[in-house]
């Protein structure tokens, strides 16, 4: 076959029929090819050139033929199982829902709530998801500004460690079961008329949740509400009460003070208004051309705050102290303190302090303001507002208004009282709306024993915490950016809180918890919401129902009048946009399970009726509403100021000046207060606040048992510099206190605090708080009593002689003689800008040129020079900006043991300088340092690969993609403000988190250098919209992340080749540094001398 | 020759002659004695154990770095401030021992100081080991090494360059060159030797590798001639390679603006530093060697002597580099030059310094006398002091620098993990097991270049 079969081929078929045809036989005719391929060697080639052709299907089962009917019947096996799919439209945005254009954001007003108190924000929403929380300027509260909490919030929106279902003891159960059983139980207490019936809140200052509370007590008579917060005001209540008789809200003016004396109050970072009163203090502290004067800023204090770091005058006093070197400046105020006064007692060293002091005071009478903090006793209130009143200051600087809380108690009462009748059996249900009493209620009351005493608990709250574990129903609340709900400032202007995304788990509201208490069960917050506002907006604005909530409830004319402001939606936090397009964004998301509750009512389109009970809205009340709701305030709802009056024997009333603890050596008073990160331990779970530096020792992580040098070294604690780059070996101390003890807490050695004086921060060791927060740190709550919350006497520690790792962002706080924050007192900027004198001629380094260089200067002035001025003078150093760049630019946490490795990821960070003594020291000076963008910028010319370079307009700009990550840029970096990922540090997996990032802004992976960018997605976008609309981009457009929280404007950004331009006219102030310019790094982010206005009466160290 | 005969005389003079090898060879001797080491003798015991121990470490290196690709150089102890540590002390460390085998081979050769013939081979070997095992650390120590390729300037479809004003990527051009000649200098070194193997090896396998590494070569006059050309050239070519190198590994430093970087007196002092440590790992690769080889009549107390000579001459440059490093931190008048002389001195890491200081400024003072140069615990004991003391320079320019720089608030601290020293300690294995693999497959010593300096053939060469 095979030799056959090689000559059976085309090549040799042919030469085979023309040799046929040439041989001796002559020509050989066909007719046809059918006779040609008659031959046999024909067909045999045409056999081997088509073989299929020639197979036959004689096998029953041939391969092919096998594979075939296989190949079918898979086929139509196939069809056969196929099931009929319900088609599922996906058309998106054939009608585009109004003003959602995809990729732009949308801001929405909203407000969030801490304390009672709210903050006015814009929410940033992306297609739906809401990515950036910015201040909402038109609100009182926080004037555009944002503390470091609202700031984070957005983290705990998509926290995945937030509580997702609702449980019975840790069962997972559906609604309606819940409802059900309280059903039972309602219908129990209504037998009893509601004894028996208890609710637990945090600070009510809602007016909507007032009002239903209200309802229900109407409905229930012998129901109760208790409230608890851990860092409650009660000093503040009850001293109002002592000197005035009933509970006042304080509200101070200080943009009219130009002398403030701060007794323990942390009122520039912390506290009911703070982000006004910053605003406002730094305004007053501003040295311009026009403005040559500061206000003087006075504090005695226990404990080291931002506000005392910012004071002129700082004195450190011990708690015991205090009260009676506050009754002392009160007598030479000359305010009467009568038999039991204690007049002239408790300045003792300090005499020519107070002397001074009061001196001063009373120079600027009705222009000063003497403000307690809330931590302080009734007493020192009381004495603060006689003292205010006695200056003058009262109706001037210092207003008082009825209180926010819709229901002012004494907050440790009411739960003292809870807990007895839980002992005594009278709680039959309790209802717990948020809070966490079992972590946090002081120890002696022994919360968690006495709520096992109570039939039925019930505990609404975004996470599964401590006292859920302990509650028969966990309902899963839904955080602020979820719910619909209202809130007051600390001016009592009220807000309406709108969702901007349905709730993520399927969480309720505290209003639709209590509606369960209703007759409609099954309202949404939304119609709550709406049916109350529809009452209190009625025309007239007569105050219905829940009395003073609406005592400012606008009228329908004025508000009306004022119109709806143009709805941008443009990129700036400037302007919101209409409520109705937050509902669409809501509809849009993915979520939908519980969002038809939220959203059903609000579909855009003609409104309608809420539910039944609630009348048809007018169209006016319509407006009222939208526009109530795009604001982000109520007009006119702020509180009145009212007149009220010392009582005439509120002097008698003070209880004798408190006997001085005893001497001993070894018995230490012992301060509590709200941890500067995490606060009362709501943020523990918070990534960004726990690695939030905390401002004063820039700890993270951790709290510590907080001593002066000379305490901690008379019991032989040492702080010692660990090895890996920001660790600190800490002594580790038993604290015991009042019987209790807290074992191996961390001993932190802070410069400032007084003698003998223990501080400690609340809010860690929590034992169920998530994956994030659970374990760390020490839980003060244990040996925090109810009688003395705030400072008490008689603790006691004792070396354990082990030590502890804590993990910090800076190791040195001395400026080691380096000329790095240039702290001047007011006379010296004024003598030295009245000499004309060039801030360069005063350098004691040679200050190079701009063309000192090898490299030909670059021509920056045919663009934008973008440009940076940081005023150290008003930065109070609250850490605004550090968790808002954090937030805007996608940076991760990297964890305690990152941290302790020193590579922690902030692109900003703020430095703290201490000078002097280290019991006494000044300052400390805050420095916020973002990326300098030098214009001859060292970490350019290193990178081998061209991953960092300059741009026209004179950023230094991170090419992530181009990076290889060499680290040397970083080592040539000056300002070290060059950030590694060392590791995989974004957490790319977590599918809430991918709903979080702002997706202007590259998430980075593992192995490349990153850096602040001057918020350059921000630049870029104003960029366009200025190109798109044809002018250049105005001064102001361009608002970096940082500066945006800012609430004290520290942070001034924009073109510095717009002679206009604010950071232009600031760069031209006498005041105007570069940090270390004398290694020619021509930084483009400049700062302006820290000023300070000291009295000079008072020597350096009284 | 005469100037040859100089050190002769010198060492005459004080009455103790020792040759560069040791009489009573002849070119059969020579020939048999070192080949026997490869083709021969039983492998000794000592071989299998020191590979065993290097081959280990080797494996560990082998982990360390499949780790250090899967989680990233957080494993190392590097931290913000000090971006920089064990990576780069370690590179640059192994890059200084790599220079003396150049040294040897190419400055030594044009100065014509024919004792080098004993010892470069195998110090040319340790400079090629010594710079695979530093070129590791430049390319691992990137957060993307899959990348680190973007550092050769190759056209790309990203059209992109290198940038050209980074001293990374000055080291790239200068390690790379200086590698590939090192190779070629050493390779084409061994061609002779190998033919000599391949005509002297009994098995099969032997004589088929190593008749393809000696490329066929015969021995014929036109092939001396060519090599004696090419190998004088590559001298020339690796001379100025050997100063370049070291220099340009100092620029990563030097152009940098850091206090205690920025110094212009880096490059001279790198490179004296370099060879100081390059013939302390000699040393301490010869003094084994030869003992348990029996290579005694090869390598002399002269070559000791010379050798320790050399240390004793580059340490005095590099400690005089300390000197003037504190003096223009004083001189400079600048704070930051000042403070970071003074950290370096009393900081945190301050005993690093001391240690320093003792190691490569006063340990060397001994080999004043003959006595301790002539001793080989001694040499052998100070050429290991010397080398940690050169790792502690790295460690003390680079870290010390490093975690105190400009603003105290960004001043930090650094400690290695066990992965930065499984890293280092896994490139000393590495060296060992390529160095063992060479002493058993290569001839350590020049067969022919030995029988050069016999007198037989310096008799031959005067009869002609």
């Amino acid at each position: 076959m095979a030799s056959r079969d090689r000559h059976i081929n085309f090549a040799l078929m042919r030469d085979r029929i023309l040799a046929d045809g040439e041989g001796g036989n002559g020509k050989q005719y066909w007719r046809s090819l059918e006779e040609f391929s008659e031959t046999e060697e024909f067909r045999q080639l045409v056999e081997r050139e088509f073989p299929q052709a020639a197979e036959e299907w004689d096998d029953p089962i041939e391969r092919r033929t096998f594979l075939k009917l296989m190949g079918a019947s898979l086929a139509l096996a196939g069809l056969s199982a196929c099931t009929y799919q319900p088609p599922e439209k996906i058309v998106p945005y054939v009608t585009q829902p109004e003003e959602i254009v995809p990729g732009k954001a949308l801001f929405f007003a909203t407000a969030m709530q801490m304390v009672g108190v709210a903050t006015g924000l814009l929410a940033k929403s992306n297609e739906g998801r809401p990515t950036k929380l910015e201040g909402n300027p038109d609100h009182p509260g926080s004037r555009g500004a944002t503390d470091v909490f609202a700031q984070a919030s957005l983290l705990d929106l998509y926290d995945p460690d937030r509580s997702q279902t609702l449980t019975f003891r840790e069962e997972i159960r559906p609604w309606s079961n819940f409802l059900e059983d309280m059903g039972r139980a309602i219908s129990a207490a209504r037998a009893r008329r509601g004894a028996g019936l208890r609710f637990l809140t945090e600070t009510v200052t809602s007016p909507t949740l007032a009002a239903q509370l209200r309802a229900i007590f109407t409905e229930f008579p012998q129901a109760r509400l208790h409230q608890y917060e851990p860092a409650g005001r009660d000093g503040a209540r009850n001293g109002a009460m002592l000197a005035f008789g009933q509970a006042v809200n304080t509200i101070y003016r200080f943009d009219q003070a130009d002398r403030i004396f701060s007794i323990d109050s942390d009122f520039l970072s912390c506290g009911p208004g703070s982000l006004a009163y910053a605003a406002d203090f730094a305004n007053r502290r501003r040295v311009t051309r026009e403005q040559r004067e500061m206000n003087r800023l006075y504090v005695v204090e226990t404990t080291l705050t931002n506000t005392g770091a910012k004071a002129d005058h700082r004195l450190a006093l011990r708690p015991s102290e205090l009260e009676g070197f506050v009754r002392a400046v009160a007598g030479a105020l000359g305010v009467q303190l009568g038999a039991a006064g204690g007049q002239g007692t408790g300045a003792g060293a300090h005499a020519n302090w107070v002397g001074a002091l009061a001196r001063d005071l009373q120079q600027s009478r009705g222009r000063s303001i003497i403000i307690p903090g809330d931590e302080q006793s009734a007493v020192v209130h009381a004495l603060a507002h006689a003292m205010n009143d006695a200056l003058g200051n009262t109706g001037k600087t210092v207003i008082y208004t009825d209180p926010i809380e819709a229901f002012p108690e004494d907050q440790m009462q009411s739960l003292r009282a809870l807990v007895a009748d839980m002992n005594a059996g009278q709680v039959e249900t309790l209802v717990i709306l948020g809070g966490n009493p079992v972590y946090n209620a002081p120890a002696d009351l022994s919360f968690g024993e006495s709520l096992n005493k109570v039939a039925l608990r019930v505990h609404l709250s975004v996470y599964k915490d401590e006292t859920s574990e302990l509650c028969h129903w966990h309902i899963p609340e839904a955080h602020y950016l979820e719910s619909w709900g209202d809130t007051r400032a600390h001016d009592g202007t009220a807000t309406i809180i709108q969702p901007l995304i349905a709730p993520l788990y399927g969480g309720r509201t505290a209003h639709e918890l209590l509606s369960v208490f209703s007759t409609q069960t099954d309202r949404t917050a939304y119609d709550i919401l709406r049916s109350y506002w529809q009452g209190q907006m009625r025309s007239g604005g007569a105050a219905t129902g829940a009395g003073r909530a609406a005592g400012g409830a606008a009228t329908q004319g004025a508000a009306t009048a004022s119109g709806q402001p143009a709805a941008g939606g443009a990129s700036q936090p400037a302007a919101g946009s209409a409520a109705t397009t937050a509902r669409n964004n809501t509809n849009s998301s993915d979520q939908t399970t519980d969002a038809t509750a939220t959203t059903a009512a609000s579909t855009p389109g003609p409104v309608t009726p809420a539910t039944a009970g609630t009348a048809s809205p007018s169209p006016d009340f319509e407006n009222l509403w939208r526009k109530a709701v795009h604001d982000g305030v109520i007009p006119n709802t702020a509180l009145p100021a009212k007149t009220v009056s010392l009582k005439a024997d509120w002097a008698s009333q003070l209880s004798a000046p408190a006997a001085q603890p005893s001497s001993n050596q070894d018995e230490l008073e012992i301060v509590f207060r709200t941890d500067p990160s995490i606060y009362d331990g709501r943020f523990a779970n918070n990534g960004w606040l726990q690695e939030l530096p905390k401002p004063l020792t820039k700890l993270t992580w951790d709290n510590a048992l907080m001593l002066s040098p000379t305490t901690a070294n008379r019991f032989g604690f040492k702080n010692d510099i660990g090895i890996k780059g920001g660790d600190v070996l800490v002594s580790t101390a038993n604290l015991s206190y009042q019987g209790r003890t807290l074992a191996a807490v961390p001993v932190w050695i802070l410069p400032g605090q007084p003698d003998g004086v223990i501080t400690v921060h609340l809010g860690y060791g929590r034992r169920r708080a998530g994956h994030i927060g659970t374990g760390r740190g020490h839980n003060a709550y244990l040996v925090r009593t109810s009688d003395a919350p705030w400072a008490g006497a008689g603790a006691r520690v004792s070396n354990t002689g082990e030590y502890y790792p804590l993990a910090t962002t800076q190791l040195h706080f001395g400026m080691e003689n380096r000329d790095v924050v240039r702290s001047r007192t007011l006379e010296e900027y004024l003598k030295a800008s009245a000499e004309g004198e060039h801030e360069e001629a005063r350098d004691p380094e040679h200050k190079p040129g701009q063309d000192e260089s090898m490299y030909p200067p670059y021509d920056y002035s045919k663009q934008n020079a973008w440009g940076m001025v940081i005023d150290t003078t008003t930065c109070v150093g609250c850490n605004a900006c550090v968790v808002a760049c954090q937030a805007e630019n996608n940076i991760p946490v990297v964890g305690k043991e990152q941290v302790m490795r020193s590579r922690e990821m902030h692109w900003l960070r703020i430095d703290a300088y201490f000078k002097g003594d280290p019991n006494y020291p000044d300052g400390p000076e805050f420095m916020p340092v973002p990326c300098m963008h030098c214009e001859n910028a060292p970490c350019e010319p290193v990178c081998p690969v061209h991953a960092t370079v300059h741009d026209t307009e004179g950023l230094n700009v991170m090419v992530y993609n181009r990076c290889v990550g060499t680290r040397y840029c970083s080592n040539n970096c000056p300002y070290k403000v060059r950030r590694f990922n060392f590791h995989l540090y974004q957490d790319f997996n977590t599918p809430t988190y991918q709903l979080m990032r702002n997706p202007d802004v590259s998430v980075r992976s593992r192995g490349v250098m990153e850096k602040c960018t001057y918020c350059i997605q921000r630049i870029q976008w104003a960029k366009i919209e200025s190109e798109k609309e044809g002018r250049p981009i105005a001064d102001g457009e361009v608002v970096t992340a940082c500066q945006a929280v800012c609430p004290t404007q520290a942070i001034i950004f924009g073109d510095s080749n717009d002679p206009g331009s604010r950071v232009a006219e600031l760069k031209r102030e006498k005041r105007n540094y570069g940090l270390l310019a004398d290694l020619n790094t021509q930084p483009r982010t400049t700062y302006l001398w820290s000023l300070r206005n000291p009295n000079t009466e008072i020597p350096d160290k009284a | 020759m005469a100037d040859v005969d100089q050190p002769h005389e010198d060492v005459r003079i004080h009455g103790t002659a020792v040759p560069v090898i040791e009489p009573g060879h002849t070119f059969a001797s020579v020939t048999d004695k070192i080949s026997s080491l490869v083709l021969k003798r039983r492998t000794p015991v000592y071989w299998f154990i020191g590979f065993a121990l290097a081959f280990m470490l080797a494996q560990m290196l082998l982990i360390t770095i499949t780790y250090l690709v899967f989680k990233g150089i957080g494993i190392w102890g590097n931290n913000v401030p000090v971006g920089w540590a064990f990576d780069i002390i370690n590179f640059v460390w192994w890059i200084g021992i790599g220079h003396a085998g150049t040294l040897i081979s190419a400055i030594l050769l044009l100065l014509r100081q024919e004792w080098r013939t004993s010892i470069n081979r195998f110090a040319e070997a340790m400079t090629l080991f010594a710079v695979a095992c530093a070129g590791l650390f430049p390319l691992l120590h990137t957060g993307r090494p899959w990348l680190a390729y973007w550092l050769f300037p190759y056209p790309n479809t990203m059209g992109v360059w290198p940038q050209f004003r980074s001293p990374l990527m000055w080291d790239v051009f200068a390690v790379s060159t200086y590698a590939t000649v090192s190779a070629l200098f050493w390779y084409i070194g061994l061609i002779p030797d190998f033919a000599t193997l391949r005509d002297r090896a009994r098995s099969r396998p032997f004589q088929i590798v190593y008749g393809l590494l000696a490329m066929g070569w015969r021995g014929s006059a036109r092939h001396w001639h060519r090599y004696e050309t090419t190998y004088l050239l590559l001298a020339g070519l690796a001379t100025p390679l050997v100063l370049s190198v070291h220099t340009i590994v100092s620029f990563d430093f030097a152009v940098a603006q850091l206090p205690g970087w920025h110094a212009t007196i880096f490059p001279p002092y790198f490179v004296a530093g370099a060879i100081y440590a390059g013939f302390a790992m000699v040393l301490l690769l010869t003094i084994p060697l030869r003992k348990v080889y029996g290579l005694e009549d090869f390598i002399t107390m002269r070559h000791i002597d010379n050798m320790a000579k050399v240390m004793l001459a580059t340490g005095l440059l590099v400690f005089y580099g300390y000197m003037m490093e504190l003096f223009f931190g004083w001189y400079s008048a600048n704070t930051y030059e000042e403070y970071m002389i003074f950290n370096r001195i009393t900081g945190p890491y301050g005993h690093y310094y001391w240690m320093l200081i003792f190691c490569n400024g006063v340990a060397p003072q001994f080999l004043w006398f003959k006595r301790f140069r002539r001793s080989l615990p001694v040499v052998f004991i100070i050429s290991i002091i010397v080398s940690i003391g050169m790792w502690l320079e790295r460690f003390v320019i680079i870290v010390t620098s490093l975690h105190r720089d400009f603003l105290p608030s960004s001043w930090g601290m650094y400690s290695p993990t066990v992965w930065d020293f499984s890293m280092f300690f896994g490139t000393i294995g590495l060296f060992f097991s390529l160095m063992f693999l060479f002493i058993r497959f290569l001839p350590v010593i020049s067969i022919f270049e030995m029988r050069t300096i016999l007198p037989e053939a310096e008799v031959e060469e005067e009869a002609t």
